[in-house]
């Protein structure tokens, strides 16, 4: 165990470096244009996974999170100047807030009625952003960058240096969870919510945890957004996009290891991106359909389950 | 070791359904106590009053070990768990997909009962051979009797002192009804366990019981009867029966 923590972390650090050190290397912006939107998928489905995977609840509120994420950085930008990282972290803390709220009014409902209800939260939220005028309402607002920060060149260059670092926190925070016993309390409830709490396993309190980790990932990944775009617009920020991207990449890669939608994220998120520019931005929604429908046929478990099943078959 | 359940006057129900109405009960240390009635009755909703897991809307539920009280009207289930209370629920629900180990270990889930995880996942297996040979087996996939033997053994998981059995029968050939009836009673004399058990099987339950209650309509019917006072009666006739007295 204690050797597996050390070559994750390892396996981290070698990551972030080689991320940043490509963007000295590659002159080039475009390809962290591209990785930027990679990344930041990965932060969202792994983060969907913590609840939607481990503890089963199917959340279809991803946009809404990372709407959240993207206006807590219009609002801190525009009244305080804040800088990224603050940004980053309170977008975090809103959205861990939200996450509890949304938890504790959902969390009593089950299966097909908590999803429906973290869509109607999905619709709230746009709507009071679309009414208030100060972060730009329905129009949007422009955003302006800060100077870029000292050894990167340009600005692009570094949000893909950020998102990478979002993506090791958000991995971390999965693996961890998943290796923990949170995680086998969320594994029990999510086959029987009856059952986990006889065995004493704290079903409200962990569900309400797993929406907190989950919602505040989800508001951080999103938060980098308006300076990533120069922009931000409700009908873009709340996309419903991100929330049936989140959950088919974390479905497509499988959801019982915290590699399943990293996994799912890079190959959908390649593919989309190698679609946008080389047939249009519409084949990438189409692609995402068709990839799903095939996965829910072949590999109901994912990639992950792929390898997984194999392994349970060899020991009888 | 001193302990005792109290149930007075307790009302429950789903919404403006009363499942419960004035349910005055008492389980007193080391005995069996049945919960005789059938369908719909309001057994189960009295074990989840006594887990936690439904509130009364009235009375009082009071669990007393060693002279201490506690209202588990106000307390979470996990707590409940903790105090040493564990419910083999109604139609076992194990965990389908996980195998019939991380069912045993997951019963072992709270922190007091982790520190005596690897004897009472021994002490399992002994009881119930059948699990030790299928550990590695998906729950799912057992037989009912088995997946029966591994709901009360993955509730042993966290030391209980109170044992609540809720229908052990539902879904079983009369054969292993009776082989479940009896392994919860040698489990009880083996740990000197305190067992409140609800069943609509009459005959099976009493085999092992020292005293009973009888539940009609949410109401107590027949209250701390001896167990040939329920062979004697007529409620326990009409119910089991249909009124042929």
């Amino acid at each position: 165990m204690r050797g597996n923590d050390v070559a994750f972390a390892f396996g981290a650090m070698l990551f972030v470096a080689a991320a940043a050190l490509t963007t000295f290397l590659v002159g080039n912006e475009y390809p962290f244009f591209a990785g930027y939107v990679i990344l930041q998928y990965i932060v969202l489905a792994v983060a969907w996974t913590i609840l939607g995977g481990y503890a089963g609840y199917v959340n279809f509120g991803a946009s809404a999170f990372f709407g959240v994420g993207v206006y807590t950085s219009v609002f801190l930008a525009k009244a305080f100047g804040a800088p990224l990282l603050v940004q980053i972290a309170v977008a975090a803390a809103v959205g861990g807030f939200l996450g509890f709220a949304v938890g504790l009014l959902t969390l009593r409902m089950k299966g097909i009625f908590f999803s429906i209800a973290t869509i109607a939260v999905t619709i709230i939220i746009d709507t009071f952003i679309v009414n208030w005028k100060y972060v730009g309402g329905a129009a949007g607002i422009q955003v302006v960058r800060p100077p870029t920060m000292a050894p990167f060149e340009s600005y692009v260059k570094m949000l893909f240096v950020v998102q990478a670092i979002l993506v090791v926190i958000a991995v971390a925070t999965a693996r961890y969870i998943q290796n923990s016993r949170i995680g086998r309390g969320l594994q029990a409830l999510r086959d029987d919510e009856l059952a986990a709490e006889c065995s004493g396993v704290p079903t409200l309190k962990l569900k309400l945890l797993a929406c907190v980790i989950s919602g505040a990932l989800m508001a951080a990944a999103g938060a980098p957004s308006p300076m990533y775009l120069q922009y931000a617009i409700p009908v873009a920020a709340f996309d419903l996009n991100y929330s049936v991207s989140a959950l088919a990449m974390s479905l497509i890669g499988g959801t019982s290891h915290w590699l399943g939608p990293v996994l799912g994220a890079v190959l959908l998120g390649v593919t989309q991106q190698w679609l946008t520019v080389n047939i249009s931005s519409a084949a990438n929604v189409l692609l995402l359909g068709v990839m799903l429908v095939v996965f829910v046929v072949a590999a109901p478990r994912g990639i992950i389950g792929l390898f997984v099943r194999k392994k349970s078959e060899k020991t009888p | 070791m001193a302990l005792e359940l109290k149930i007075a006057g307790v009302d429950a129900g789903y919404g403006p359904v009363k499942a419960l109405q004035g349910v005055t009960l008492e389980v007193r240390a080391g005995e069996t106590v049945v919960l005789l009635g059938t369908n719909g009755n309001g057994k189960s909703t009295l074990m989840k009053v006594i887990t936690g897991q439904v509130r009364p809307t009235r009375g009082t539920v009071t669990l007393v070990i060693d002279g201490q009280s506690h209202d588990l009207t106000q307390l979470p289930t996990d707590a409940i768990v903790d105090l040493g209370v564990a419910l083999v629920p109604e139609g076992r629900r194990l965990f389908p997909k996980l195998t019939v180990e991380e069912n045993l270990t997951l019963g072992a889930f709270r922190k007091a009962a982790r520190a005596a995880i690897a004897g009472n996942l021994d002490f399992a297996y002994e009881s119930f051979p059948v699990l030790k040979e299928r550990r590695r087996q998906l729950a799912g996939t057992m037989s009912g009797g088995q997946q029966q033997m591994l709901a009360i053994a993955r509730a042993m998981m966290s030391s209980p002192k109170l044992l609540l059995v809720d229908e052990p029968s539902v879904g079983l050939s009369p054969l292993l009804v009776a082989q479940t009836i009896t392994a919860i009673g040698e489990l009880k004399q083996r740990l000197g366990l305190t067992v409140l058990m609800a069943e609509q099987n009459f005959h099976q339950a009493v085999r092992i019981a020292d005293r009973g209650y009888v539940i009609v309509h949410g109401e107590i019917a027949l209250a701390d009867a001896s167990v040939a006072q329920l062979r004697d009666n007529s409620i326990v006739k009409e119910l089991y029966l249909g009124g042929v007295a």
